[in-house]
């Protein structure tokens, strides 16, 4: 996983299947970032991670959560297949923002 | 009706193994041809199952996962995941949306995601003896 900050954005770029057994590090590495940046804005960028199950759903929240602390907001970015559909039923995009690619 | 194939695995409910798990599941239907989207719908709901298991059933202890998996003719497939934990004492509770024990990081939506991305669920559970999980999903047939 890798991490940019600019401007009070961090983005952090997820790789591989998101589950139970892989949230937990990824869970640790985002919120230590986080809680060193305070960043206004938290960027998840989706585009390099497969297949996610309800616990992505619970990574969003968590973090969703965690940046309330200093009223920063988190972004959904590069979403795709089975992702989309996790994202839709869950209703996640209440309280984080999804970014599309225009066109 | 019997089956026209089957698959039976077991596996200790090390969280490792949930991606095992649900690619085994996956590699299994590959022989019926299915569309990507069938094939990921129901490994997500594999995944949910087994991941209930894992977490829930069995909280810090470990224990055995059974997963049978049943082809029928026509394109009919069976999912069956079961653990030997600690059992569900509300079924319909549990299965209400957002519903979780899980604490924090759990946003109580895995029975949501297997009731919407399979045909049925079916649920038993004895408290203290375990849960069993049978998802049903028809993969069309694509000739
Ligand atoms: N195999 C099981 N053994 C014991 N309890 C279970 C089992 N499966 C589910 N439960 C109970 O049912 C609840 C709801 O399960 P569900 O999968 O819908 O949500 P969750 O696991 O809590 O959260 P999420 O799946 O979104 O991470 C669980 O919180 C747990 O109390
Ligand atoms: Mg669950």
């Amino acid at each position: 996983m890798q991490f940019f900050y600019e401007e009070g954005v961090l983005t952090a770029k997820l790789a591989g299947e998101i589950d139970h057994h892989s949230a937990r590090e990824i869970r640790e590495l985002i919120d230590d970032h986080s809680r060193r940046k305070k960043p206004y804005c938290l960027r998840l960028d989706f585009t390099n991670v497969p297949f996610m199950d309800s616990s992505g759903i619970g990574l969003i929240l968590g973090r969703v959560r965690l940046l309330q602390l200093w009223r920063g907001r988190v972004v959904l970015c590069g979403l795709s297949g089975n992702l989309n559909k996790m994202v839709e039923l869950s209703g996640v995009s209440g309280v984080a923002a999804i970014e599309r690619r225009a066109g | 009706m019997k089956p026209i194939n089957k698959l039976e695995i077991k596996f200790p409910s090390n969280s490792v193994n949930e991606g095992f798990a649900r690619a085994a599941v996956s590699a299994f239907l590959s022989q019926l041809d299915p569309t990507l989207g069938e094939l990921t719908d129901l490994k997500t709901a594999v995944s949910e199952a087994v991941t209930n298991a894992i977490v829930h059933g069995y909280k810090e202890e470990l224990g055995p996962v059974y997963i049978t998996v049943k082809i029928f003719e026509g394109g009919k497939v069976t999912v069956r995941v079961r653990d030997k934990g600690c059992g569900i004492p509300d079924i319909p509770k549990a299965m209400e949306p957002l519903y979780t024990t899980g604490g924090e990081e759990r946003a109580g939506l895995g029975f949501a995601v297997m009731q919407s991305f399979c045909d049925s669920v079916r649920v038993t559970s004895k408290v203290g003896k375990g849960v069993s999980v049978t998802l049903c999903k028809h993969f069309e047939s694509r000739v």
